[in-house]
């Protein structure tokens, strides 16, 4: 695990689902195949309603049309996370498309676990809400092991809650790791 | 020592422990894992990633397949993942796998099932568990869907996982879980006639938020629920997720006792209940006898109405199925309202499995096998004007641009499914409106949302549907 994760940040709202992280019509993709595995980052976040895509402006694309790539590598949310149907395609997809990190009020727990358990990204909390003081766009810097978020653009500091009992799941990569390292596994 | 509640009574025994508390994380061994044709494919590739290509699940007879998204499209992909499917389930040789039997490696649109009773394929997953004997008091079921957690209302601690989690446990049999705290709903009374159980469940949720049970279990209590038929009991227990809980549960009456005895293929197992010292993080109590029918309206399912203040909204659709709203008392309960008329907008029926299906052929508007020239369900709901498709989860979570009853379009659709996000059933530019079947049925003669108790007076009976 980076102790510091540096990026572009794109800005959500409250209760953004896995629905419209990854719709229900890109799931016939199968992950295990890397030649489909991409495209869940061609499509992540394809189902945001117009006007709420990148805040404040909202009309601003996650993915450019037919890349695979977000510009954007931190991804800062309101309220419950992630909630919705229990699709591990959807911490995927935000990892195909380079998000690195989620930043949100707090999480629903199935997203919250898969993020963890698959090792695909860093889901922290902030301590206040966020989504009105970033703007997409805004270059932020996380200090994982410190705990804070530092906004290189407005120059503002953001406390982060700790990660607790899942810091060692993190740091170890994901639970088969974590199960491997603990002598859970061979 | 503080009492436990059902669900931390199943985790302390299923992690070996005497007890344990809310917020301590346990590894539990898992007793059923269940995946289907969205998530088994990733599950299956991770499985074999993780713990090699010559591995073997940690027990065959506790592995159950479900395929059930993505069955009636001609998506070659969709097509594709049921064969990975079926190589696994070949290699592995699982006893519990329910193959779309009809989908041929043919291109195109596959040809449903002619006779539900004739098919190995069944449908929605969250129906066929328990139909097919997988779904037992005071277990541990995992599922690769959120909708997992349906089966609490048979007892046990059933909740959604990813594929990570999928796999780990399909090669370990374990999980580790944290102990979520319980809420406590207490219903007084016995349901009227012109409610559901996804009345109760939309003014719960509406109540408490769509993360108002997030990391908790949701324990529906009281006399209220002991008067519902599992089948509604599932209902509630279903939509705990939309409130961001971990599991639902309900208490293990006779009823329960009743139907697991018939369909189990396991002989044992053991019932738990809370103790009467145990602890809730929140308790709330709800009189049956003054609700109202709701619906959660667009776009998320805590935005709640009465259905009877949202009486001008005009409607271009509405649809009756899923694991929530396509189980045989629902398709009952629409019957009897749509039963003489005739609907006013396009209304898509699915049921929720090839039993729901076969059982809407064999019973009659009061769930009794059919006599002489009583009407089935089926025919009831065509004589309306009803379009139906096959079983399977259908447009409820939209699907490939082919499936039945998907919203392409800005239509406005009333349903009987589960969520209402944007573009859940299909097009962001739709909107939907989630209700009971009563309550879509009613709305589906008028064309406007409308309050079923302008069609029903007396207690709709349902007899023995979903049971026997």
């Amino acid at each position: 695990m980076e102790s510091v994760i540096s990026g572009k940040a794109y800005v959500l709202g409250d209760n953004i689902d896995t629905d419209q992280i990854i719709p229900a019509q890109y799931l016939a993709f199968n992950p295990a195949i890397a030649e489909e595995r991409k495209y869940f980052g061609m499509y992540a976040m394809s189902s945001v309603p117009e006007g709420q895509r990148g805040l404040p402006a909202g009309n601003i694309p996650f993915v450019e049309l037919n890349q695979f790539k977000s510009q954007f590598q931190i991804v800062i949310g309101g309220k419950n996370f992630g909630c919705g149907s229990s699709r591990e395609h959807a911490p995927l997809a935000l990892a195909e498309a380079g998000i690195t990190c989620v930043i949100a009020e707090f999480y629903a727990r199935i997203f919250f676990r898969n993020s963890v358990n698959g090792g695909y990204l860093v889901p922290l909390e902030s301590t206040t809400r966020l989504v009105e003081q970033i703007r997409t766009g805004d270059e932020l810097e996380v200090h994982l092991l410190d705990q804070y978020l530092l906004n290189k653009t407005t120059g503002k500091r953001h406390e982060l809650r700790p990660l607790g009992d899942v810091l060692p799941i993190i740091e170890a990569g994901g639970v088969f790791n974590y199960a491997k390292e603990t002598g859970m596994l061979k | 020592m503080a009492g436990m509640t059902m669900t931390e009574k199943i985790l302390a025994r299923h992690g070996g422990k005497k007890s344990v508390a809310p917020g301590e994380n346990v590894w539990v061994d898992v007793d059923v894992l269940m995946t289907h044709d969205v998530c088994g494919p990733g599950t299956i590739g991770i499985f074999h990633e993780k713990f090699g290509r010559q591995a073997k699940v940690w027990n065959g007879d506790k592995v159950v397949i479900v395929p059930d998204h993505y069955i009636f499209t001609a998506d070659e992909k969709c097509h594709r993942n049921i064969q990975i499917l079926r190589d696994f389930v070949r290699e592995q040789g699982l006893k519990y796998y329910y193959d779309p039997d009809f989908v041929k490696n043919e291109p195109g649109m596959p040809n449903p099932y002619k006779d539900p009773t004739k098919t190995n394929y069944k449908g929605v997953c969250h129906k066929a568990l328990p139909e097919e004997g997988h779904v037992r008091p005071g277990e541990i079921l995992l599922g690769t869907d959120s909708h997992t957690c349906t089966a609490g209302a048979f007892g046990q601690f059933a909740t959604g996982v990813g594929n990570t989690d999928a796999a780990f446990a399909l090669g370990t049999g374990k999980t580790w879980l944290k102990v979520p705290p319980t809420m406590k709903f207490t219903f007084h009374g016995r349901i009227p006639a012109y409610l559901t159980a996804k009345d109760l469940i939309l003014a719960v949720i509406g109540e408490i938020g769509v993360d108002g049970a997030t990391y908790r279990t949701m324990y529906f209590a009281g006399e209220g629920i002991s008067s519902l038929t599992l089948e509604d009991r599932m209902t509630l227990t279903n939509m705990a997720i939309e409130a961001g809980g971990k599991n639902g549960v309900c208490d293990v009456d006779e009823k329960t006792l009743q139907y697991v005895r018939q369909r189990s293929n396991v002989p044992h197992w053991q019932v738990e209940r809370d103790d009467s010292d145990a602890r809730y993080i929140y308790e709330h109590e709800w009189n049956l006898d003054t609700m109202e029918p709701m619906v959660a309206k667009p776009h998320s399912p805590d935005n709640k109405d009465t259905a009877h203040n949202c009486r001008q909204v005009k409607l271009d659709r509405a649809y009756v199925g899923s694991c929530t709203g396509g189980k045989i008392t629902d398709m009952i309960f629409a019957a009897n309202i749509l039963k003489g008329n005739q609907v006013k907008i396009e209304t898509y029926v699915v049921p929720g499995s090839t039993e729901v299906h076969a059982d809407m052929r064999r019973l009659n508007l009061k769930g009794m096998p059919r006599q002489g020239n009583e009407k089935s369900i089926e025919e009831v709901l065509l004589d309306a004007g009803c379009k139906l498709g096959p079983s399977g989860c259908a447009a409820c979570l939209g699907g490939p641009s082919d499936t039945f009853g998907r919203l392409n379009n800005a239509e406005v659709c009333i349903s009987t499914t589960n969520r209402n996000f944007p573009g859940r059933m299909g097009s962001t530019k739709s909107s939907v409106y989630l209700a009971s079947p009563l309550t879509v049925a009613a709305s589906a003669l008028t064309g406007r949302i409308t309050d079923p108790r302008d069609y029903v007076s007396d207690p709709i009976q349902t007899g023995m549907a979903g049971v026997v």
